[in-house]
């Protein structure tokens, strides 16, 4: 299927980003799922090869968790609008970091509602007002490091849709961690979103003009974008005490607060100790990795007998009166 | 004639009034009688009245009927509620404590109800307590017995050597459900075996309780009673004594549903909560298997990851009543678009919006039919009783793999609420046919077609994670691998491609499967899902007490509905009399359209409480002799 994004769409290089980490993986292509919502962004399913499921508004992830948990071995990746995400879909949101499926979650941000044409997102600040908005916003917007981090996904993250090669990394990152990764994606809207521009991120705006030594700073990298990894920041949690779960949460918190003329990019916080959900099901289910429902034997003799295999005698026996 | 009790037991919700009943059902059902129990209940956890009737006969019976035989109350509410509703010759067993008790005296006893009994017992002169409300049980003829029920916990707590025990009222209900046996001199053996059946994981209670039926036993002995006696019937091999919710559960492990997510809602939730209870599953000549049920965050997310499952596939489904299957109409147009085999177990109850939210309906037989936007193919499939509703689990898996559509399988309340006596389940008649699922797919040039043409519009369906299988799915609509096409010839295909699954299914489920035919008369009833039982009754008991013969026609197959195979099946019938537990007649609606034939009667009970097969009957003596309307409401029950 041929790709319909306006030129100069940052999705461009989402969708690059993600091709290239799953070719630098070796995924086999027919153990990948990547699951999309509804948005420009629902479209990258279309674009990737492997296994495309374009589900329906904010609910991507209802179908990826249920996927996973039916046959755990595969790689699922869901993707989707930052309205679709945390707008309609952001009470399946908190409830998938909660349950911390083994999975990757990534939101291309752009501030707007780009396929219903320009609407304000859950993402665009108080009082912006975008091109194709009436008036200025007047809702505060979401904070979606800090609400991944507050909602219990164990990777959390940020990337820039342009810096390709960084995204590569970090998905590449996001889809080998145990849990419940998430990846905000900075993505300029060239159509709509007049505000986040491509320059905007670049640079343009900050300027000695302005005053304060962070935007002389932001001028002189030509970019108000920069990594994390970049300084001492330690975003992982590196042992099971409270007192180290919570100060990796809290810097991660704080770290997600900063915007404008410095905004940082790369992982905010990762805890690798807490079990995923799949682990929890084994603690009812002692087989459940070696036989998923997806794997189970229900009928016989052979595969394709028609005889249930399932034996529930002793469940009738107790019932027999 | 032979026995035929009715028996009632009430007290405040969470007093324990199901235990008591439960002890009451194995006893009959283990002595071989037929057992038709429902629970009542508020939305309410403690303190409203609820309340368990239990039918008991030597024959095969399948509803509640107006009227008590036998009535245990140890609370006031119960004789306000239900001395007006004593059958002729019954008993009342009352706790004598209460005979100062007045209506004013009980806040739970709302506004409407109150009222209008006052106002009954005003008119008949009498007074607005206990004992005025007995003497209308004594003016229809029943004995009203006061027993102290204080005083047989006195006994018990003496005998057992407690003390403290003389103020544990939740004794009461063993009690008066032993005491009640003991009137209606049922053996005595299998009372203390119910007991120590359901309390077998805690010996000490179940000694405690067997105490208990004693002592209570001996008292209801000395009463003399036209009631009983329930010496027993014949008992038929392999008897079950199941919830109305074990039928779709074992239903589903049976057939090999092993995902279930689900968001908590009444009646639904117990079938899930059953499900997971018992989730380890012995599989024969293999490993363990077992039913994934995932609580999910709400409805949506509940059917989202079905779906997924069964993209995985694993045979899927989810479980609701009207509020979350009303959430869920989105995601069912997308099983459809995509062709995902599917079952959404539709425990109905009555609605709009919160509506009655533990009392009975069939309210949303054309909701089911019409849910989600858009045309795309679907099955609403009905069953009768929880005894069908095991057998249609397996059907509907099978009808959901082989068209590869979302399948509703309607329940209800009633159904849900009801504890009844039925043949064991036979598993070997449930079969599992996955139809067009692909469990490998060869390398082909150009790549694997999802939707591609299909003479029968099915195609072999790949799963995720199944080489070569690759697919794409999108609620757009799409062209044979899956990708978004707004091309209008390819829409037109695709659409007749899905549509005309909906005439394969008239033309390949075996009719039986379509629709049950208990004969057609010249007076023909007909009916779906829970609505069977009490017609059923009711057609029987006309033709016993009056020689009058009336048919009976039970539609399973909602959607697509068989209106050719109902048309010609009502050919000879000149009357049709519509019943359901609704206001509007929704089955009596497809038959307009479908039949272009209006039934010639509408009996509707809307009240949400189960239609019971007296008041039935009642109507159907009604039509049967010309004197009645076009419609006819029901309104028994408290
Ligand atoms: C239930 C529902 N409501 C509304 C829509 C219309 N709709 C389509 S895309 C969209 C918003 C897309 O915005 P976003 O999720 O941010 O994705 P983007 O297009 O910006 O990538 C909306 C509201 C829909 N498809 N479904
Ligand atoms: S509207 Fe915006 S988000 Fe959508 S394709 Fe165009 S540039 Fe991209
Ligand atoms: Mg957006």
């Amino acid at each position: 299927m041929h790709n319909d994004w306006c030129p100069g769409c940052g999705d461009f290089g989402i969708v690059s980003a993600m091709q290239m980490a799953l070719a630098e993986m070796g995924l086999p292509r027919h153990r990948t799922v990547l699951f999309s919502g509804i948005g420009c962004s629902g479209k990258t399913s279309h674009f990737v090869n492997v296994y495309g499921i374009h589900t329906l508004h904010g609910r991507v992830l209802t179908f990826a968790q249920g996927a996973k948990l039916a046959n755990p071995g595969l790689t699922v990746l869901a993707a989707g609008g930052d309205g679709d995400g945390l707008g309609i879909g952001a009470g399946h949101f908190v409830a998938a970091g909660r349950r911390n499926v083994d999975m990757t979650y990534i939101i291309f941000d752009n501030g707007v509602y780009g396929l219903t044409k320009g609407q304000a997102s859950p993402t665009l600040k108080l009082g912006e007002k975008t091109k194709s908005l009436p008036s200025p916003n007047t809702n505060y917007a979401v904070n979606p490091i800090g609400l991944a981090v507050a909602s219990g996904f164990t990777f959390v993250a940020r990337g820039y849709a342009y810096d390709v090669r960084h995204l590569k990394d970090l998905i590449v990152a996001a889809v080998r961690h145990r849990g419940l990764a998430f990846l905000d994606v900075l993505q300029p809207c060239p159509t709509y979103n007049d505000i986040n521009t491509r320059d905007w991120y670049a640079g343009a705006g900050c300027g000695p003009e302005q005053g304060g030594e962070g935007e002389r700073e932001a001028a002189a990298r030509h970019s108000r974008i920069y990594k994390l990894e970049d300084t001492d920041y330690d975003p992982e949690v590196h042992f099971s005490e409270e007192s180290e779960v919570n100060a990796r949460l809290s810097q991660a918190l704080v770290k997600s607060l900063e915007w404008g003329d410095r905004i940082p990019t790369g992982v905010f916080y990762r805890n690798e100790i807490i079990t995923p959900y799949e682990g929890r099901i084994t603690d009812a289910i002692p087989n459940y990795a070696e036989n998923p429902p997806a794997a189970q034997r229900i009928a016989g003799p052979g595969l394709t007998g028609t005889e249930p295999s399932t034996d529930v005698s002793a469940l009738l026996d107790s019932l027999e009166i | 004639m032979g026995t035929d009790v009715s028996w009632l037991i009430g007290g405040p919700q969470g007093s324990g009034v199901e235990s008591a009943a439960n002890i009451f059902s194995r006893v009959c059902a283990s002595v071989g009688y037929s057992v038709y129990g429902k629970r009542e209940f508020y939305s309410n956890i403690k303190g409203e009245h609820s309340y368990f009737a239990v039918r008991v006969a030597d024959r095969i019976i399948r509803s509640n009927v107006s009227g008590v035989t036998v009535m245990v109350s140890y609370d006031a509410e119960t004789i306000f509620r239900h001395a007006i509703d004593m059958a002729q010759g019954g008993d009342v067993l009352y706790d004598s404590a209460l005979d100062d008790v007045s209506t004013g005296d009980v806040r739970t006893l709302d506004g409407p109800f109150r009222a209008r009994l006052e106002e009954r017992l005003s008119s008949a002169g009498r007074p607005c307590t206990v004992p005025g409300a007995l003497a209308e049980a004594a003016a229809a003829g029943a004995s009203v017995v006061p027993v102290q029920f204080g005083a047989l916990l006195e006994r018990l707590a003496e005998e057992a050597g407690n003390p403290r025990l003389k103020g544990m009222k939740r004794m009461f209900n063993v009690l008066g459900v032993s005491l009640s046996l003991g009137l209606m001199r049922a053996p005595r053996g299998p009372l203390e075996d119910a007991i120590g059946a359901i309390f077998a994981k805690k010996p000490q209670v179940a000694e405690l309780n067997k105490l208990a039926a004693r002592i209570a036993y001996g008292r209801g002995e000395e009463i003399d009673s036209p009631c009983g006696p329930l010496a027993g019937a014949e008992k038929a091999t392999r008897t079950m004594l199941v919830q109305g919710h074990q039928g779709t559960a074992i239903g589903k492990m049976v057939c090999g549903c092993r995902m279930q997510p689900y968001y908590p809602i009444t009646p639904a939730s117990d079938e899930s909560v059953y499900l997971e209870s018992n989730q380890i599953l012995s599989v024969r000549g293999h490993r363990p298997g077992s039913s994934l049920v995932v609580q999910t965050e709400d409805e949506i997310c509940a059917i989202g990851m079905a779906i997924g499952g069964a993209l995985a596939g694993a045979r899927s489904a989810t479980c609701t009543s009207g509020p979350g299957f009303s959430l869920m109409a989105e995601m069912l147009g997308w099983a459809g678009i995509n062709e995902v085999p599917l079952v959404v177990t539709l425990y109905q109850r009555s609605g709009p919006s919160t509506g009655l939210p533990t009392r009975h309906g069939q309210d949303d037989l054309l909701f089911a039919v019409h849910a989600g936007h858009g045309e795309f193919p679907r099955m609403v499939y009905a069953s009768g009783d929880v005894e069908e509703s095991f057998y249609d689990t397996g059907r509907c898996f099978n009808y959901a793999e082989k068209y590869q559509l979302p399948v509703i399988h309607m329940m209800d309340k009633l159904i849900a609420s009801s504890v009844t006596t039925c043949p064991r389940f036979d598993p070997s008649r449930v079969s599992v046919r996955r139809g067009k699922l692909l469990r490998e797919v060869p390398p082909t040039e150009g790549g694997y077609r999802r939707f591609a043409r299909a003479e029968d519009g099915v195609s072999p369906r790949s799963v995720l994670g199944l080489e070569n299988g690759i697919f794409w799915n999108t609620g757009d609509e799409s062209d044979e691998r899956g990708h978004i096409t707004e091309d209008p010839v390819v829409r037109a295909e695709m659409m007749d491609k899905r549509l005309m699954k909906e005439g394969r299914i008239l033309e390949e489920v075996p009719k039986e499967e379509q629709v049950a035919s208990y004969g057609v008369r010249g007076h023909t009833v007909v009916c779906w899902g829970s609505a069977k039982g009490p017609a059923l009754d009711a057609i029987s008991m006309l033709k016993e007490e009056d020689g009058v013969d009336v048919g009976l026609v039970q539609v399973k197959l909602l959607w697509p509905f068989p209106a050719a195979l109902l048309g010609s099946l009502l050919e000879d019938a000149s009357v049709i009399i519509d019943v359901e537990a609704n206001q509007t007649g929704q089955l009596g609606a497809l038959m307009r359209q479908g039949l272009g034939r209006d039934p010639d009667h509408y009996i509707s009970k809307y009240t949400g409480r189960a239609i019971t097969c007296t008041e039935l009957l009642g109507a159907l003596r009604r039509i049967v002799s010309g004197k009645a309307g076009k419609r006819e409401v029901l309104v028994h029950g408290a």
